[in-house]
């Protein structure tokens, strides 16, 4: 991998900090009139997900992370490992559960993910921002009760558990926005 | 490709009502307003601040260094008897980009022979009055600014315990160097936040090792250099001395400045021989002060980004 000098630092730039490979979230350029001239980087780390600000001495530079993205669809999980394929050359991955961590209550065949690969392994994986999926444990569902605010839990296929509304049924499919867990209505009728 | 402004027709129009504030300023005390080249024939030795070169041209003998301030010739008139004189410069200084850095920016540079620095700072305080309006004023050495805000004495402690300190607080990494790095760490990471809430925050009496161009006394027991900063809003703002006028002296911190670029791996700057002679000829006792005028137009109009007060940012010029 080639370095890259603190003037070359852009959010979104992956290199190695401390032997981890991190994201450049933000940098900026402190120097006195007269003085030692700084750049103040907040960087994430891709294996911890923690966020930290390091001060470099202008001009230093870091060696860049064998870290991309890729869209992938997802196959199915043994139990121990989660499985992906790249569309285009059918090339499968195998994800850990430290690379999947919550990400699998959002998992469902052939759904599309973001993939993060690091030295060609899966790092981190990303949910699409919305999935539908099947309810398949909740109370009964109230008929008709389509204007009280109400909530209750449900249970979908992935095991994730979501607040909804009160006349929804088991058996019915939802739409459910990954980043926030928030039900966003019933799936359209495909 | 933009080929449009970077920043705002009102931000343009207050450069140039900001232009005509100061022109009007130091005309009412009858200072000169005068201009210099922009490409001399020696850059600055100072280490930490890097010239850009232009190389070719039918007119160069020699690569000539677009210049990084005024100060060698405007100190070069007043060794020739030009009294009080002012100038709005552009100046160049390589590498130097960010949200409070553009490479080409304007300074205002002035000089007023028989003040010393606290006199100086005085006109300073009633300049930026006029700019921006009355704000809070606060006026410390930098000793003492370091023991009010942060409790350490920059004079006495040792490296180890200003890295400690440091440590304990920021996260430099590998970072390694002598007292003054770690200070200018401090400095730039920990105070000028602080300084944020408290207006304008003139700093004076720098330690004897950041004493740059300035004259070097004894205060409180220790050399300083009679070297002030002004911060507006945490912005760092102007940097001005009372003027070093030993050409001997001079020459040498030159010199220590060239030694310290080897040991740096830094390219050597040669001396300048003109501002020397002129030293040697007899610079008046005076107190000089330059001064941001993009970073002033930032304050004036509320901006945060460097950008939005120039027509064409680095970027697009």
């Amino acid at each position: 991998m080639s370095n890259y000098s603190t003037n070359e630092f852009r959010s979104g730039l992956k290199v190695m900090l401390d032997g981890e490979p991190c994201s450049i979230l933000d940098n900026e350029f402190v120097k006195p009139g007269k003085g030692q001239a700084f750049n103040r980087v907040k960087l994430r780390n891709l294996n911890s997900g923690r966020v930290w600000e390091r001060t470099f001495k202008s001009g230093e530079s870091l060696e860049g992370a064998d870290v991309m993205d890729r869209t992938m669809e997802y196959l199915y999980t043994d139990g121990e490992f989660w499985y992906f394929m790249e569309p285009d050359t059918f090339e499968q991955f195998e994800a850990d559960e430290k690379a999947v961590g919550d990400t699998h209550l959002w998992l469902k065949e052939q759904d599309r993910c973001e993939v993060t690969l690091y030295n060609g392994s899966p790092l981190s994986v990303a949910p699409p921002n919305f999935v539908e999926l099947e309810i398949v444990e909740t109370d009964p569902g109230l008929k008709g009760d389509t204007a009280s605010g109400g909530n209750k839990p449900a249970k979908l296929s992935t095991g994730a558990v979501v607040k909804v509304p009160l006349f929804l049924s088991q058996g019915e499919i939802i739409r459910v926005d990954t980043r926030t867990g928030e039900y966003q209505g019933r799936a359209s009728k495909s | 490709m933009n080929w449009r402004p970077s920043a705002e027709l009102d931000a343009l129009r207050a450069r140039a009502a900001l232009l005509t504030d100061i022109r009007g300023f130091f005309n009412a005390r009858e200072i000169l307003e005068v201009e210099t080249p922009l490409l001399c024939s020696s850059g600055i030795t100072d280490p930490s601040i890097e010239a850009l070169l232009v190389e070719r041209g039918a007119s160069l003998a020699a690569p000539r260094y677009l210049q990084t301030s005024p100060e060698y010739a405007m100190k070069r008139l007043l060794s020739a008897g030009s009294g009080p004189i002012f100038q709005i410069a552009r100046a160049f200084r390589d590498g130097e980009v960010g949200s409070r850095h553009n490479p080409e920016f304007s300074l205002l540079e002035w000089y007023r022979p028989g003040f010393d620095q606290q006199q100086l700072m005085s006109e300073v305080a009633a300049l930026l009055e006029l700019c921006l309006g009355v704000l809070p004023c606060h006026r410390r050495s930098y000793r003492q600014w370091f023991i009010d805000l942060l409790g350490i004495d920059p004079m006495l402690v040792s490296v180890a315990e200003l890295e400690a300190f440091a440590r304990n607080r920021l996260d430099p990494g590998t970072l390694s160097g002598d007292k003054d790095l770690w200070l200018d760490l401090l400095m730039s990471h920990l105070l000028e936040p602080r300084l944020a809430e408290l207006g304008v925050c003139f700093v004076y009496d720098y330690p004897e090792s950041q004493a740059a161009l300035a004259r070097v006394e004894i205060e409180g027991g220790v050399a300083v250099g009679r070297r002030f900063e002004v911060y507006v809003h945490g912005l760092e703002l102007a940097n001005g001395y009372h003027e070093l006028t030993d050409a001997r002296e001079q020459r040498q911190r030159f010199e220590r400045d060239n030694l310290r670029r080897r040991e740096h791996g830094l390219p050597e700057r040669p001396l300048d021989e003109h501002l020397l002679a002129a030293l040697e000829y007899g610079l008046p006792d005076c107190s000089g002060v330059a001064l941001g005028v993009d970073r002033l137009l930032m304050l004036a109009t509320g901006s945060d980004d460097i950008r939005e007060v120039l027509a064409f940012a680095w970027e697009r010029s």
